[in-house]
């Protein structure tokens, strides 16, 4: 379960602090599942990169089952990061110069398993997310969709707790959108992941159960009964 | 993982990869030629040294220089009596001692006592002037020249061709060569072991005051001397019992006899000119030095050190060029291809921003990621080495295949050191000679190491500088745009 309290993000753009998030107040209970809105520039990345452990708030607590990332040492936090965060990025971020099979074993090799363990369990994950017939291909020789898939392989083949997703639809076609986030919804039941999703689809956000909108660094969730 | 990620880097980022190790291959390259032509100037330093001294010799004792004005009384002169006898063919040998200056034989008994001398042993170096010739009465002819010197003879009494009866003229073969009387119970030492004994035999150690000779072979084919026949010197039939050939081509004297029988020939009994001195080890030489020219007053000491000093000609220029500008340029190029080597890994991080991001987000160490960047810059070294050594040898073949030829002028005309041992003509002042040297590039293990160890460390400052810049990269990176 995550607690935030008073996080803020302050970045200096210049001379000029920017706040990204300004005190931001949210709690996302285990295995459910958030969907993040807002304006571009909103402060969504943000969000997710402290939700991740990807970076610390410049105030503010956030406690990830009841530990502070905010103030973990850098070596737990890159265990945290190893062990119960799985990350999906907009553009994909795969290894260009490995390949589909070998970017998924990356996920695995800070938990020092051995390399059999990890190239079955990378197989296994790939095949989960339908490219079981291609682990050898570059991510230059896959279609975006494709890509995305291997990327949520990588974030997935370590079993983690939470899945955090910004904007993982943003850079596919119409046709690959649907599908990818298909695959994230039936991966998150699943797995019974803590799922949060960052998306621009306004038409998503309005199934969704809750929403956090997200402008000028604050948040406001919205329940939403119907969905 | 390390090594996949590894292999894919390097297979798939290939030409990044050639750019940083083809630096690092420029400099190793240099630095192997530039070593390795060192190495051959210094060899062929050797070889010039060593035909003058022998192999092993350190240094050489002779006797002190004497005050000038000492020499001009011992001038060669000739003396022929004025024979009434027309005709008469005459005959005499000059026998001189190189340098005019000798020690007596028991210095090198005192040599041999120094501390840290290993073997001391004394040579006698002579130079022969024969002439042959005939006076010829003054003749009563229309003549226009009246001296009929021989070939390469010199001419005694111009007569003036006015169709008067003159003073007559000479007709004189005037020819000189070296002897050296070397001690035949110590030949491990002195400048014979520079030749290597083509026919026959060399000195028997019981042939202390034989009449047996060894002539270079050189000599010998000007004079048609072989195994068997005799050689005279100042009156003395010697048998000549082998052909020595010099190393280097070029030999310390022309004929060698038993030091006895030159100290008889040249009237200088219990004498030496050179005592050649070998160290105990190459570290003593200093020291041995010193102590000689303490505890034996009157000797001047020089060493090979000495000597190469005193070499002249494009031999040492372009020594000298190598150990300048040679090692210099090497030096430069090779810090110029660690920096680009540094730089290039350092930016290549930067475009891989993103990527290592990534794997920190993924919650790999940094660490972990620091050392693919190491890995990666060590390897890249590694392939300039094999390049730049490669290359190296290359040119080091070249150069030895080429081999330019090199001319060394030894021994300084002011005397400052005494002068080479072995003059060529009978003063002084004229101890030098000049040797043409071929070139070569001997390529040594050592340098090869060194050249793998150059690439280590190129491949070590290469990584410094990318995995610094990696290791200060965050996750957040991660999802940074990167142009
Ligand atoms: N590393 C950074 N340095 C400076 N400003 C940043 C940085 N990251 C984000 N910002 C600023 O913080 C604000 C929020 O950015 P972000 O979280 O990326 O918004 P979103 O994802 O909602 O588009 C923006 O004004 C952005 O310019
Ligand atoms: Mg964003």
């Amino acid at each position: 379960m995550y607690q935030l309290k008073g996080v803020t993000k302050r970045y200096m753009r210049g001379k000029n602090p920017v706040d990204a998030l300004a005190g931001v107040d949210l709690t996302i209970e285990d295995g459910g599942r958030l969907v993040i809105q807002g304006p571009t520039g909103g402060g969504k990345s943000t969000l997710l990169q402290m939700l991740g452990g990807l970076d610390r708030p410049t105030a503010g607590t956030i406690e990830l089952d009841g530990v502070d990332l905010a103030r973990l040492p850098e070596s737990r936090l890159t265990k945290v990061r190893a062990e119960s965060i799985g990350f999906v990025f907009q553009s994909f971020n795969l290894i260009p110069t490995l390949t589909a099979q070998e970017n998924v074993e990356t996920a695995l090799v800070p938990l020092g398993l051995g390399a059999r363990n990890r190239r079955e369990r990378a197989a296994e994950e790939l095949e989960s997310v339908g490219l079981g017939d291609r682990p050898n291909h570059l991510p230059s020789e896959m279609s975006g969709g494709q890509q995305q898939r291997v990327a949520i392989a990588r974030a997935l083949v370590k079993r983690p707790k939470v899945l955090l997703a910004d904007e993982p639809t943003g850079n596919l076609d119409e046709s690959m959108r649907d599908e990818i986030m298909d695959l994230l919804d039936g991966l998150w039941k699943e797995h019974g992941l803590t799922f949060v999703m960052v998306t621009h689809d306004s038409s998503l956000a309005r199934k969704a159960p809750r929403v956090a909108t997200i402008r000028k660094g604050k948040v406001t969730v919205t329940e939403n009964a119907a969905a | 993982m390390f090594f996949t990620y590894l292999r894919r880097e390097l297979r798939r980022r290939r030409k990044a990869a050639l750019v940083v190790a083809s630096g690092l291959a420029l400099g190793i390259a240099l630095v192997i030629i530039v070593t390795s032509v060192s190495s051959g100037m210094s060899k062929a330093q050797d070889k010039v040294l060593e035909s003058l001294y022998g192999l092993g010799t350190d240094m050489t004792v002779t006797k002190a220089a004497a005050a000038q004005g000492a020499g001009g009384t011992q001038r060669p002169r000739f003396e022929f009596d004025a024979k009434e006898d027309e005709d008469a063919t005459q005959s005499t040998d000059r026998v001189m001692v190189q340098g005019f200056q000798t020690l007596a034989s028991s210095t090198v008994g005192k040599v041999g006592e120094q501390a840290g001398v290993a073997d001391a042993v004394g040579g006698l170096s002579l130079t022969v002037m024969k002439v042959d010739g005939q006076f010829k009465r003054g003749e009563f002819k229309q003549d226009e020249s009246a001296g009929q010197g021989g070939p390469g003879g010199g001419q005694g009494g111009g007569g003036q061709p006015q169709g008067e009866v003159q003073g007559g003229g000479a007709s004189f073969d005037v020819n000189s060569f070296t002897v050296y009387g070397t001690d035949v119970t110590q030949q491990d030492l002195g400048p014979l072991t520079s030749s290597q004994i083509t026919k026959g035999r060399t000195f028997k150690a019981t042939e202390t005051d034989a009449e047996v000779a060894v002539v270079d072979s050189a000599y010998a084919k000007e004079k048609e001397l072989a195994v068997g026949r005799t050689v005279t010197v100042s009156g003395t039939e010697y048998t000549v019992v082998g052909v020595s050939t010099a190393d280097s081509g070029d030999a310390a004297a022309n004929v060698y006899i038993p030091l006895k029988q030159a100290q008889t020939v040249a009237d200088s009994k219990d004498k030496v000119t050179t005592v050649y001195v070998k160290a105990a080890g190459s570290q003593q030489i200093d020291t041995v030095k010193a102590a000689i020219q303490k505890n034996i007053p009157g000797t001047t000491v020089t060493t090979s050190a000495d000597l190469a000093d005193t070499v002249s000609g494009s031999l040492s220029t372009a020594s000298d060029l190598a150990a300048g500008v040679g090692k210099w340029l090497s030096a430069a190029v090779l810090v110029a291809a660690f920096l680009v080597a540094g730089l290039l890994t350092s930016s290549a991080v930067s475009r891989r921003v993103r990527e290592f991001g990534t794997l920190k987000a993924l919650g790999w160490k940094s660490g972990r990621v620091t050392r693919q960047v190491i890995g990666e810059a060590l390897v890249n070294g590694l392939m300039g080495g094999v390049l730049g050594i490669a290359a190296g040898l290359a040119g080091a073949y070249v150069v030895t295949a080429i081999s330019p030829t090199l001319t060394a002028q030894l021994g300084s005309t002011g005397g400052g050191t005494g002068g080479g041992p072995m003059g060529g003509g009978g003063g002084r002042q004229t101890a030098s000679r000049t040797l043409d040297i071929a070139l070569t590039a001997p390529v040594s293990l050592s340098t090869v190491l060194g050249a793998v160890a150059l690439a280590v460390a190129g491949g070590l400052i290469a990584g410094a500088f990318g995995g610094w810049r990696a290791s200060r990269l965050r996750p957040a990176d991660a999802l940074r745009r990167v142009a």
